[in-house]
Protein backbone atom coordinates (compact mmCIF):
# COMPACT_ATOMS: atom_id res chain seq x y z
CA UNK A 1 0.00 0.00 0.00
CA UNK A 2 2.01 2.58 -1.35
CA UNK A 3 1.56 6.38 -0.41
CA UNK A 4 0.20 8.54 -3.21
CA UNK A 5 0.56 12.41 -3.39
CA UNK A 6 -2.83 13.23 -2.34
CA UNK A 7 -2.08 10.75 0.64
CA UNK A 8 1.21 12.69 1.83
CA UNK A 9 -0.83 15.83 1.46
CA UNK A 10 -3.61 14.96 3.68
CA UNK A 11 -1.23 13.41 6.29
CA UNK A 12 0.86 16.76 5.87
CA UNK A 13 -2.80 18.80 6.66
CA UNK A 14 -3.48 16.20 9.58
CA UNK A 15 0.17 16.77 11.33
CA UNK A 16 -0.70 20.46 10.55
CA UNK A 17 2.89 20.99 8.23
CA UNK A 18 2.82 23.08 5.38
CA UNK A 19 4.54 21.29 3.24
CA UNK A 20 5.64 22.69 -0.79
CA UNK A 21 4.98 20.43 -3.51
CA UNK A 22 8.81 19.65 -3.83
CA UNK A 23 8.97 17.86 -0.19
CA UNK A 24 5.63 16.53 -0.92
CA UNK A 25 7.66 14.26 -3.94
CA UNK A 26 10.98 13.85 -1.42
CA UNK A 27 8.51 12.55 1.82
CA UNK A 28 6.63 10.55 -0.74
CA UNK A 29 9.69 8.53 -1.80
CA UNK A 30 11.25 8.67 1.77
CA UNK A 31 7.92 7.55 3.26
CA UNK A 32 7.43 4.84 1.30
CA UNK A 33 10.49 3.26 1.44
CA UNK A 34 10.68 3.49 5.21
CA UNK A 35 6.97 1.84 4.70
CA UNK A 36 8.07 -0.63 2.55
CA UNK A 37 11.04 -2.18 5.17
CA UNK A 38 8.33 -2.05 7.80
CA UNK A 39 6.15 -4.64 5.99
CA UNK A 40 8.38 -7.20 7.54
CA UNK A 41 5.93 -7.13 10.45
CA UNK A 42 2.97 -7.87 8.42
CA UNK A 43 4.24 -11.66 8.23
CA UNK A 44 3.79 -11.92 11.65
CA UNK A 45 0.72 -14.15 12.95
CA UNK A 46 -0.48 -11.70 15.66
CA UNK A 47 -3.79 -12.94 16.30
CA UNK A 48 -2.91 -14.02 19.63
CA UNK A 49 -1.02 -11.19 21.13
CA UNK A 50 -2.22 -8.54 23.15
CA UNK A 51 -0.87 -5.01 22.13
CA UNK A 52 2.09 -3.35 24.01
CA UNK A 53 1.29 0.30 24.87
CA UNK A 54 3.67 0.48 27.47
CA UNK A 55 6.05 -1.77 29.01
CA UNK A 56 5.18 -1.38 32.58
CA UNK A 57 2.41 -3.30 34.12
CA UNK A 58 0.69 0.17 35.53
CA UNK A 59 -2.55 0.82 35.25
CA UNK A 60 -3.68 4.07 36.44
CA UNK A 61 -1.90 6.15 38.91
CA UNK A 62 -3.72 8.47 41.43
CA UNK A 63 -3.33 11.14 43.94
CA UNK A 64 -4.82 12.46 46.52
CA UNK A 65 -6.70 15.69 45.62
CA UNK A 66 -4.76 17.83 47.27
CA UNK A 67 -3.95 21.60 46.05
CA UNK A 68 -0.38 22.24 45.32
CA UNK A 69 2.05 24.90 43.95
CA UNK A 70 2.00 25.34 40.69
CA UNK A 71 3.55 27.87 37.73
CA UNK A 72 2.70 31.42 38.24
CA UNK A 73 0.22 33.26 35.59
CA UNK A 74 3.06 35.45 34.30
CA UNK A 75 5.75 32.11 34.45
CA UNK A 76 3.16 30.48 32.18
CA UNK A 77 2.72 33.70 30.23
CA UNK A 78 6.66 33.77 30.12
CA UNK A 79 7.85 32.17 27.00
CA UNK A 80 4.23 32.99 24.47
CA UNK A 81 4.82 33.97 21.53
CA UNK A 82 1.76 36.78 22.04
CA UNK A 83 0.16 37.39 24.74
CA UNK A 84 -2.60 39.64 26.53
CA UNK A 85 -4.49 40.58 29.46
CA UNK A 86 -2.96 38.12 30.88
CA UNK A 87 -3.88 35.62 28.22
CA UNK A 88 -2.58 33.41 25.45
CA UNK A 89 -3.06 35.61 22.46
CA UNK A 90 -3.75 34.08 18.59
CA UNK A 91 -5.62 35.22 15.78
CA UNK A 92 -9.26 34.71 14.61
CA UNK A 93 -10.41 31.23 14.82
CA UNK A 94 -13.27 31.77 13.13
CA UNK A 95 -14.20 33.38 9.72
CA UNK B 1 49.76 12.83 35.10
CA UNK B 2 46.27 14.10 34.15
CA UNK B 3 45.34 17.44 33.45
CA UNK B 4 42.78 18.30 35.32
CA UNK B 5 39.94 18.37 32.68
CA UNK B 6 41.08 14.99 31.78
CA UNK B 7 40.18 13.68 35.44
CA UNK B 8 37.31 11.35 35.86
CA UNK B 9 34.12 12.37 37.70
CA UNK B 10 35.58 9.85 40.63
CA UNK B 11 39.41 11.52 40.57
CA UNK B 12 37.62 14.96 40.84
CA UNK B 13 35.01 13.95 43.84
CA UNK B 14 38.21 12.89 45.93
CA UNK B 15 40.10 16.16 45.19
CA UNK B 16 37.29 18.22 46.14
CA UNK B 17 36.72 15.60 48.78
CA UNK B 18 40.13 16.07 50.16
CA UNK B 19 40.27 19.87 49.52
CA UNK B 20 43.11 19.46 46.72
CA UNK B 21 40.88 21.83 44.63
CA UNK B 22 37.51 23.47 44.54
CA UNK B 23 34.50 23.32 42.89
CA UNK B 24 35.62 27.07 41.21
CA UNK B 25 38.83 25.94 40.30
CA UNK B 26 37.11 22.68 38.94
CA UNK B 27 34.62 24.43 37.06
CA UNK B 28 37.59 26.90 35.71
CA UNK B 29 39.72 24.34 34.66
CA UNK B 30 36.53 22.60 32.41
CA UNK B 31 35.44 25.86 31.10
CA UNK B 32 39.02 26.94 29.82
CA UNK B 33 38.90 23.11 28.47
CA UNK B 34 35.72 24.47 27.02
CA UNK B 35 37.11 27.55 25.59
CA UNK B 36 40.06 25.83 24.03
CA UNK B 37 38.76 23.14 22.19
CA UNK B 38 34.48 23.74 21.67
CA UNK B 39 35.12 26.10 18.50
CA UNK B 40 36.04 22.33 17.16
CA UNK B 41 34.01 19.92 18.81
CA UNK B 42 30.75 22.03 19.00
CA UNK B 43 29.26 19.97 21.96
CA UNK B 44 27.01 22.81 23.14
CA UNK B 45 24.00 25.07 22.48
CA UNK B 46 24.73 27.34 25.65
CA UNK B 47 27.53 27.14 27.37
CA UNK B 48 26.23 29.31 30.75
CA UNK B 49 29.93 30.25 32.32
CA UNK B 50 28.53 32.62 34.86
CA UNK B 51 25.67 30.56 35.71
CA UNK B 52 28.52 27.49 36.26
CA UNK B 53 30.79 29.78 38.20
CA UNK B 54 28.14 31.00 40.96
CA UNK B 55 26.93 27.38 41.71
CA UNK B 56 30.65 26.42 42.09
CA UNK B 57 30.84 29.23 44.83
CA UNK B 58 27.98 28.26 46.13
CA UNK B 59 28.98 24.34 46.36
CA UNK B 60 32.14 25.35 47.97
CA UNK B 61 30.91 27.30 50.44
CA UNK B 62 28.17 24.49 51.22
CA UNK B 63 31.41 21.86 51.69
CA UNK B 64 32.89 24.54 53.85
CA UNK B 65 30.09 24.69 56.20
CA UNK B 66 30.45 20.90 56.76
CA UNK B 67 28.35 19.56 53.79
CA UNK B 68 29.74 16.78 51.43
CA UNK B 69 28.85 14.48 48.62
CA UNK B 70 30.48 13.24 45.35
CA UNK B 71 28.57 15.30 43.27
CA UNK B 72 28.67 18.33 45.39
CA UNK B 73 30.52 21.44 43.18
CA UNK B 74 30.77 18.73 40.19
CA UNK B 75 30.73 20.20 36.37
CA UNK B 76 28.54 19.04 34.84
CA UNK B 77 26.30 19.64 31.13
CA UNK B 78 22.77 18.67 30.64
CA UNK B 79 21.26 17.84 27.22
CA UNK B 80 19.43 20.48 25.92
CA UNK B 81 16.09 18.61 26.12
CA UNK B 82 16.13 18.32 30.08
CA UNK B 83 13.72 21.38 31.00
CA UNK B 84 16.73 24.08 33.28
CA UNK B 85 14.75 27.07 35.10
CA UNK B 86 16.15 30.31 33.57
CA UNK B 87 18.51 28.50 31.38
CA UNK B 88 17.10 28.27 27.49
CA UNK B 89 16.24 24.65 26.05
CA UNK B 90 16.51 24.33 22.55
CA UNK B 91 16.23 20.79 21.79
CA UNK B 92 18.28 22.27 19.06
CA UNK B 93 15.38 23.35 17.16
CA UNK B 94 14.27 26.45 15.89
CA UNK B 95 10.80 25.41 17.35
CA UNK B 96 12.59 26.07 20.81
CA UNK B 97 15.33 28.78 19.98
CA UNK B 98 13.90 31.40 22.26
CA UNK B 99 12.70 28.74 24.95
CA UNK B 100 13.61 29.31 28.73
CA UNK B 101 11.37 26.96 31.23
CA UNK B 102 10.13 28.29 34.06
CA UNK B 103 11.23 25.11 36.38
CA UNK B 104 13.37 22.38 36.13
CA UNK B 105 13.14 18.73 35.32
CA UNK B 106 12.91 16.48 38.10
CA UNK B 107 16.75 15.14 37.38
CA UNK B 108 17.78 18.71 37.24
CA UNK B 109 16.65 19.55 40.65
CA UNK B 110 18.09 16.39 41.99
CA UNK B 111 21.36 17.59 40.65
CA UNK B 112 21.25 20.65 41.48
CA UNK B 113 19.90 19.82 45.36
CA UNK B 114 23.52 17.84 45.09
CA UNK B 115 25.33 20.58 44.34
CA UNK B 116 26.27 19.66 40.59
CA UNK B 117 27.56 22.67 38.45
CA UNK B 118 25.67 22.87 35.24
CA UNK B 119 28.37 24.15 32.28
CA UNK B 120 25.80 24.81 29.96
CA UNK B 121 23.29 22.59 27.50
CA UNK B 122 24.62 20.41 25.07
CA UNK B 123 23.31 20.13 21.11
CA UNK B 124 21.42 16.81 19.90
CA UNK B 125 19.11 16.01 16.65
CA UNK B 126 16.41 17.67 16.85
CA UNK B 127 14.23 16.36 19.60
CA UNK B 128 16.42 14.05 19.66
CA UNK B 129 15.83 12.24 16.38
CA UNK B 130 18.24 10.75 15.14
CA UNK B 131 22.07 9.15 15.33
CA UNK B 132 24.33 11.35 14.42
CA UNK B 133 23.56 15.07 16.15
CA UNK B 134 23.64 16.02 12.15
CA UNK B 135 19.96 17.15 12.79
CA UNK B 136 20.33 19.89 14.75
CA UNK B 137 18.99 23.57 14.15
CA UNK B 138 22.29 24.58 15.12
CA UNK B 139 24.90 23.18 13.56
CA UNK B 140 26.88 19.19 13.69
CA UNK B 141 28.53 18.24 16.47
CA UNK B 142 31.98 16.42 15.98
CA UNK B 143 33.93 13.28 17.27
CA UNK B 144 36.74 14.34 19.46
CA UNK B 145 38.65 11.47 18.07
CA UNK B 146 38.37 12.15 14.33
CA UNK B 147 36.74 15.85 14.16
CA UNK B 148 35.74 14.27 10.34
CA UNK B 149 33.37 12.39 11.93
CA UNK B 150 30.13 12.08 14.05
CA UNK B 151 29.67 11.69 17.82
CA UNK B 152 26.91 9.60 16.91
CA UNK B 153 23.22 10.96 18.34
CA UNK B 154 20.89 12.02 19.35
CA UNK B 155 22.86 12.62 22.59
CA UNK B 156 25.96 13.62 20.57
CA UNK B 157 26.69 16.64 22.53
CA UNK B 158 26.80 15.18 26.08
CA UNK B 159 28.87 12.24 24.43
CA UNK B 160 31.38 14.88 22.90
CA UNK B 161 31.51 16.85 25.77
CA UNK B 162 32.37 14.31 28.13
CA UNK B 163 35.12 12.47 25.93
CA UNK B 164 36.72 15.63 25.32
CA UNK B 165 36.61 17.07 28.90
CA UNK B 166 34.19 19.41 28.58
CA UNK B 167 33.17 18.62 32.10
CA UNK B 168 33.20 15.34 34.28
CA UNK B 169 30.18 13.94 33.06
CA UNK B 170 26.85 14.48 31.24
CA UNK B 171 23.19 13.61 31.31
CA UNK B 172 21.41 12.48 27.97
CA UNK B 173 18.14 10.89 26.75
CA UNK B 174 17.86 7.59 24.99
CA UNK B 175 14.65 6.65 23.35
CA UNK B 176 16.69 4.03 20.92
CA UNK B 177 19.96 4.27 21.49
CA UNK B 178 20.44 8.19 21.92
CA UNK B 179 22.99 7.65 25.33
CA UNK B 180 24.29 4.41 24.41
CA UNK B 181 25.42 4.39 20.61
CA UNK B 182 26.92 8.19 20.88
CA UNK B 183 29.00 6.75 23.89
CA UNK B 184 30.42 4.27 21.80
CA UNK B 185 31.00 6.05 18.77
CA UNK B 186 33.09 9.05 21.50
CA UNK B 187 34.49 5.79 23.82
CA UNK B 188 32.86 7.01 26.74
CA UNK B 189 29.88 5.14 29.07
CA UNK B 190 26.50 5.59 28.61
CA UNK B 191 23.77 4.10 30.74
CA UNK B 192 19.55 3.40 29.48
CA UNK B 193 17.82 3.25 33.07
CA UNK B 194 15.05 0.39 33.27
CA UNK B 195 11.61 2.43 31.92
CA UNK B 196 10.28 3.71 35.26
CA UNK B 197 13.65 4.39 36.97
CA UNK B 198 14.52 7.94 36.08
CA UNK B 199 11.56 10.51 36.08
CA UNK B 200 11.00 11.97 32.55
CA UNK B 201 9.48 14.99 34.36
CA UNK B 202 10.71 17.89 32.45
CA UNK B 203 12.29 15.90 29.71
CA UNK B 204 10.93 17.79 26.27
CA UNK B 205 9.48 14.47 25.38
CA UNK B 206 9.70 12.54 21.93
CA UNK B 207 8.51 8.96 22.70
CA UNK B 208 6.86 8.58 26.03
CA UNK B 209 7.01 4.68 26.10
CA UNK B 210 10.32 4.66 25.21
CA UNK B 211 12.20 7.59 26.52
CA UNK B 212 14.54 7.66 29.46
CA UNK B 213 17.05 10.20 30.90
CA UNK B 214 20.40 8.64 31.95
CA UNK B 215 24.36 9.20 32.70
CA UNK B 216 26.91 9.41 30.42
CA UNK B 217 30.67 9.61 31.67
CA UNK B 218 34.23 8.89 31.45
CA UNK B 219 34.31 5.73 33.42
CA UNK B 220 31.89 3.01 34.87
CA UNK B 221 32.21 4.50 38.17
CA UNK B 222 31.18 8.04 37.30
CA UNK B 223 28.23 7.01 35.44
CA UNK B 224 27.28 4.63 38.96
CA UNK B 225 27.57 8.07 40.85
CA UNK B 226 24.74 9.98 38.12
CA UNK B 227 22.46 7.30 38.17
CA UNK B 228 22.73 7.21 42.33
CA UNK B 229 21.52 10.58 42.14
CA UNK B 230 18.70 10.61 39.58
CA UNK B 231 17.40 7.30 39.55
CA UNK B 232 14.14 7.02 42.16
CA UNK B 233 10.24 7.66 41.94
CA UNK B 234 8.61 10.54 41.68
CA UNK B 235 5.44 11.84 41.78
CA UNK B 236 5.08 14.17 39.00
CA UNK B 237 5.73 11.33 36.67
CA UNK B 238 3.01 8.23 36.23
CA UNK B 239 5.30 6.10 34.55
CA UNK B 240 8.26 6.53 37.00
CA UNK B 241 8.74 3.42 39.43
CA UNK B 242 8.28 3.21 43.23
CA UNK B 243 11.12 0.84 44.30
CA UNK B 244 14.05 1.41 46.36
CA UNK B 245 17.10 2.16 44.36
CA UNK B 246 19.89 -0.08 45.58
CA UNK B 247 23.70 1.22 46.06
CA UNK B 248 25.44 1.91 42.63
CA UNK B 249 28.75 2.28 44.04
CA UNK B 250 28.71 -0.97 45.90
CA UNK B 251 28.26 -2.91 43.17
CA UNK B 252 31.20 -1.45 41.63
CA UNK B 253 33.30 -4.26 43.18
CA UNK B 254 30.75 -7.02 43.24
CA UNK B 255 32.74 -9.14 40.40
CA UNK B 256 31.35 -11.38 37.02
CA UNK B 257 31.95 -14.49 38.72
CA UNK B 258 29.30 -16.99 38.35
CA UNK B 259 27.40 -14.05 36.01
CA UNK B 260 25.82 -15.85 33.43
CA UNK B 261 25.91 -13.89 29.99
CA UNK B 262 24.19 -14.31 27.07
CA UNK B 263 25.06 -13.84 23.36
CA UNK B 264 22.40 -13.28 20.90
CA UNK B 265 22.98 -15.09 18.03
CA UNK B 266 20.70 -13.31 16.38
CA UNK B 267 23.30 -9.67 16.98
CA UNK B 268 26.35 -11.53 15.49
CA UNK B 269 25.51 -12.32 11.60
CA UNK B 270 28.04 -12.45 8.81
CA UNK B 271 29.16 -9.56 7.15
CA UNK B 272 29.01 -7.06 10.51
CA UNK B 273 31.63 -4.92 10.94
CA UNK B 274 34.76 -7.30 11.89
CA UNK B 275 36.59 -5.01 13.62
CA UNK B 276 33.66 -4.66 15.99
CA UNK B 277 32.55 -8.17 16.20
CA UNK B 278 35.95 -9.47 17.16
CA UNK B 279 36.35 -6.43 19.67
CA UNK B 280 33.13 -7.40 21.43
CA UNK B 281 34.14 -11.45 21.30
CA UNK B 282 37.07 -10.45 23.12
CA UNK B 283 35.59 -8.57 25.70
CA UNK B 284 33.35 -11.33 26.41
CA UNK B 285 36.04 -13.97 26.39
CA UNK B 286 37.79 -11.00 29.11
CA UNK B 287 34.61 -11.34 31.25
CA UNK B 288 34.70 -15.20 31.10
CA UNK B 289 38.25 -15.23 32.14
CA UNK B 290 37.43 -13.39 35.40
CA UNK B 291 34.26 -16.18 36.02
CA UNK B 292 31.23 -15.36 34.17
CA UNK B 293 29.65 -18.22 32.17
CA UNK B 294 28.91 -17.52 28.67
CA UNK B 295 26.33 -19.28 26.46
CA UNK B 296 24.08 -18.43 23.38
CA UNK B 297 21.07 -17.19 23.57
CA UNK B 298 18.07 -16.21 20.97
CA UNK B 299 16.16 -12.79 20.98
CA UNK B 300 13.94 -14.72 17.95
CA UNK B 301 11.79 -11.47 17.10
CA UNK B 302 15.35 -8.82 16.35
CA UNK B 303 14.59 -8.69 13.05
CA UNK B 304 10.97 -6.81 13.66
CA UNK B 305 12.99 -4.55 15.80
CA UNK B 306 13.19 -1.69 13.59
CA UNK B 307 10.07 -1.46 12.29
CA UNK B 308 8.22 -1.94 15.40
CA UNK B 309 10.59 1.02 16.52
CA UNK B 310 10.14 3.62 13.83
CA UNK B 311 6.54 3.54 13.92
CA UNK B 312 5.61 3.31 17.56
CA UNK B 313 8.20 6.04 18.22
CA UNK B 314 6.99 8.30 15.06
CA UNK B 315 3.44 7.98 16.60
CA UNK B 316 3.89 8.99 19.70
CA UNK B 317 6.31 11.95 18.53
CA UNK B 318 3.25 12.45 16.15
CA UNK B 319 0.97 12.77 19.36
CA UNK B 320 3.77 14.34 21.69
CA UNK B 321 5.06 17.20 19.12
CA UNK B 322 1.34 18.52 18.26
CA UNK B 323 1.83 20.75 21.32
CA UNK B 324 4.07 23.03 19.28
CA UNK B 325 1.58 25.03 17.46
CA UNK B 326 3.31 28.32 18.00
CA UNK B 327 0.67 29.74 20.96
CA UNK B 328 2.07 28.77 24.58
CA UNK B 329 5.67 29.12 23.80
CA UNK B 330 8.51 28.80 21.25
CA UNK B 331 8.36 30.27 17.57
CA UNK B 332 5.61 31.58 16.13
CA UNK B 333 5.01 32.25 12.31
CA UNK B 334 2.16 34.92 11.38
CA UNK B 335 -0.77 34.54 9.31
CA UNK B 336 -4.23 35.54 9.25
CA UNK B 337 -6.13 32.85 10.79
CA UNK B 338 -5.50 30.37 13.29
CA UNK B 339 -4.87 26.87 11.09
CA UNK B 340 -2.34 28.79 8.61
CA UNK B 341 -0.88 29.79 11.35
CA UNK B 342 -0.06 26.92 12.80
CA UNK B 343 1.00 24.62 9.66
CA UNK B 344 3.21 27.33 8.94
CA UNK B 345 4.95 27.92 12.21
CA UNK B 346 5.13 23.91 12.14
CA UNK B 347 6.83 23.77 8.30
CA UNK B 348 9.17 26.75 9.32
CA UNK B 349 9.80 25.74 12.64
CA UNK B 350 10.67 22.01 12.28
CA UNK B 351 13.79 20.47 10.61
CA UNK B 352 13.29 17.69 7.44
CA UNK B 353 13.83 14.66 10.00
CA UNK B 354 11.60 15.77 12.77
CA UNK B 355 8.83 16.25 9.90
CA UNK B 356 9.27 12.89 8.63
CA UNK B 357 8.72 11.33 11.65
CA UNK B 358 5.53 13.37 12.24
CA UNK B 359 4.17 12.44 9.03
CA UNK B 360 5.15 8.56 9.71
CA UNK B 361 3.96 8.72 12.82
CA UNK B 362 0.74 10.49 11.70
CA UNK B 363 0.06 8.07 8.81
CA UNK B 364 0.33 5.20 10.84
CA UNK B 365 -2.12 6.72 13.85
CA UNK B 366 -4.39 7.40 10.79
CA UNK B 367 -8.22 5.84 10.31
CA UNK B 368 -7.31 3.22 7.67
CA UNK B 369 -3.85 2.37 9.05
CA UNK B 370 -4.23 1.80 12.54
CA UNK B 371 -4.89 -1.67 12.67
CA UNK B 372 -1.80 -3.04 9.96
CA UNK B 373 0.40 -0.49 11.66
CA UNK B 374 0.16 0.79 14.88
CA UNK B 375 -1.45 -1.50 16.24
CA UNK B 376 0.36 -4.03 14.68
CA UNK B 377 3.81 -2.82 15.59
CA UNK B 378 2.26 -3.08 19.41
CA UNK B 379 1.23 -6.35 19.07
CA UNK B 380 5.44 -7.23 17.86
CA UNK B 381 6.26 -4.87 20.75
CA UNK B 382 4.71 -7.65 22.99
CA UNK B 383 6.93 -10.61 21.17
CA UNK B 384 9.97 -8.85 21.44
CA UNK B 385 9.59 -8.40 25.07
CA UNK B 386 8.60 -11.81 25.43
CA UNK B 387 12.02 -12.40 23.52
CA UNK B 388 14.22 -10.75 26.40
CA UNK B 389 11.68 -12.18 29.43
CA UNK B 390 13.03 -15.90 27.55
CA UNK B 391 16.40 -15.16 27.30
CA UNK B 392 16.99 -13.52 30.73
CA UNK B 393 14.95 -17.05 32.57
CA UNK B 394 18.57 -18.40 31.72
CA UNK B 395 21.05 -15.78 31.89
CA UNK B 396 21.88 -12.20 33.90
CA UNK B 397 23.12 -10.13 31.17
CA UNK B 398 23.10 -10.02 27.17
CA UNK B 399 26.22 -8.68 25.63
CA UNK B 400 26.33 -7.42 21.98
CA UNK B 401 27.43 -4.65 20.38
CA UNK B 402 26.67 -0.90 20.52
CA UNK B 403 27.00 0.03 17.15
CA UNK B 404 27.14 -1.95 14.12
CA UNK B 405 30.37 0.28 12.96
CA UNK B 406 32.64 3.03 14.28
CA UNK B 407 31.28 6.64 14.26
CA UNK B 408 30.93 7.47 10.29
CA UNK B 409 31.81 10.29 8.46
CA UNK B 410 29.53 13.09 8.76
CA UNK B 411 27.43 13.77 5.63
CA UNK B 412 27.96 10.24 5.21
CA UNK B 413 24.59 9.12 5.62
CA UNK B 414 22.62 12.33 5.90
CA UNK B 415 20.41 11.69 2.73
CA UNK B 416 19.42 7.97 3.79
CA UNK B 417 16.94 7.99 6.61
CA UNK B 418 16.51 4.55 6.41
CA UNK B 419 20.47 3.53 6.24
CA UNK B 420 21.05 5.81 9.30
CA UNK B 421 18.44 3.81 11.36
CA UNK B 422 19.97 1.03 10.40
CA UNK B 423 23.29 2.66 13.43
CA UNK B 424 20.75 2.12 16.07
CA UNK B 425 19.96 -1.58 14.95
CA UNK B 426 21.56 -3.25 18.16
CA UNK B 427 20.03 -0.59 20.82
CA UNK B 428 16.28 0.03 19.85
CA UNK B 429 14.86 -3.16 20.92
CA UNK B 430 16.20 -2.89 24.42
CA UNK B 431 13.76 0.45 24.49
CA UNK B 432 11.32 -1.53 23.10
CA UNK B 433 11.49 -4.46 25.77
CA UNK B 434 12.57 -1.60 28.57
CA UNK B 435 15.21 -2.96 30.25
CA UNK B 436 18.17 -1.62 31.48
CA UNK B 437 21.67 -1.47 29.34
CA UNK B 438 25.26 0.20 29.40
CA UNK B 439 27.86 1.07 26.95
CA UNK B 440 31.24 1.27 27.18
CA UNK B 441 34.61 1.30 25.47
CA UNK B 442 35.95 -2.16 24.14
CA UNK B 443 38.31 -1.36 22.27
CA UNK B 444 39.83 1.10 19.24
CA UNK B 445 39.49 0.26 15.21
CA UNK B 446 42.87 0.35 13.47
CA UNK B 447 42.18 3.98 12.50
CA UNK B 448 41.32 5.01 16.62
CA UNK B 449 38.01 4.71 16.73
CA UNK B 450 35.93 3.66 19.45
CA UNK B 451 34.25 0.39 19.87
CA UNK B 452 31.22 -0.15 22.34
CA UNK B 453 30.09 -3.03 24.43
CA UNK B 454 26.61 -3.09 25.25
CA UNK B 455 25.47 -5.00 28.23
CA UNK B 456 21.96 -5.77 28.52
CA UNK B 457 20.26 -6.41 31.98
CA UNK B 458 16.90 -7.28 33.77
CA UNK B 459 14.40 -4.62 34.05
CA UNK B 460 15.71 -2.80 37.70
CA UNK B 461 18.32 -4.98 37.50
CA UNK B 462 21.04 -1.72 36.97
CA UNK B 463 23.27 -2.94 39.78
CA UNK B 464 24.56 -6.20 38.26
CA UNK B 465 25.28 -3.77 34.54
CA UNK B 466 27.54 -1.71 36.64
CA UNK B 467 29.05 -5.08 38.18
CA UNK B 468 30.03 -6.80 34.95
CA UNK B 469 31.04 -3.24 33.20
CA UNK B 470 33.12 -2.16 36.16
CA UNK B 471 34.79 -5.68 36.13
CA UNK B 472 35.85 -5.19 32.18
CA UNK B 473 36.39 -1.87 32.66
CA UNK B 474 39.11 -2.53 35.46
CA UNK B 475 40.58 -5.37 33.64
CA UNK B 476 41.88 -3.07 30.83
CA UNK B 477 42.90 0.44 30.05
CA UNK B 478 40.29 1.82 27.55
CA UNK B 479 39.17 4.17 30.09
CA UNK B 480 42.45 6.16 30.46
CA UNK B 481 42.61 7.06 26.78
CA UNK B 482 42.04 10.33 25.38
CA UNK B 483 41.02 12.01 22.57
CA UNK B 484 44.12 14.19 21.40
CA UNK B 485 41.92 17.70 20.65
Amino acid sequence: MALTEQEVEKVAFLARLEITPEERGRYQKQLNAILEHAQDISRLDVSKVEPTAHILPIQNVWRTDEVHPGLSREEALSNAPDKSKGCFRVPKILE
Amino acid sequence: MSQTHELTLTQAAAKLQTKELSSVELTKAALSRIEAAEPKVHAFVTVDAEGALKAAAEADARRAKGETGALLGMPIALKDNLSTRGLRTTCSSKMLEPYVPPFDATVVAKLRGAGAVFLGKTNLDEFAMGSSTENSAFGVTHNPWDLDRVPGGSSGGSAAAAAAGFGFGALGSDTGGSIRQPASLCGIVGLKPTYGRVSRYGLVAFASSLDQIGPMARSVGDAAVLSQAIDGHDAMDSTSVDRAVPDYTAALSKGVKGLRIGLPKEYFVDGMDPEVAAAVKAAVKSLEAQGAVVKEVSLPHTEHCLSVYYLLATAEASSNLARFDGVRYGYRALAESLVPQTMKTRAQGFGPEVKRRIMLGTYALSSGYYDAYYKRAQQVRTLIAQDFAGAFAGVNVIATPTAPTPAFKIGEKADDPLTMYLSDIFTISVNLAGVPAISLPCGFSKTGLPIGLQLIGKAFDEATLFAAAAAYEGAHDWKDRRPKI
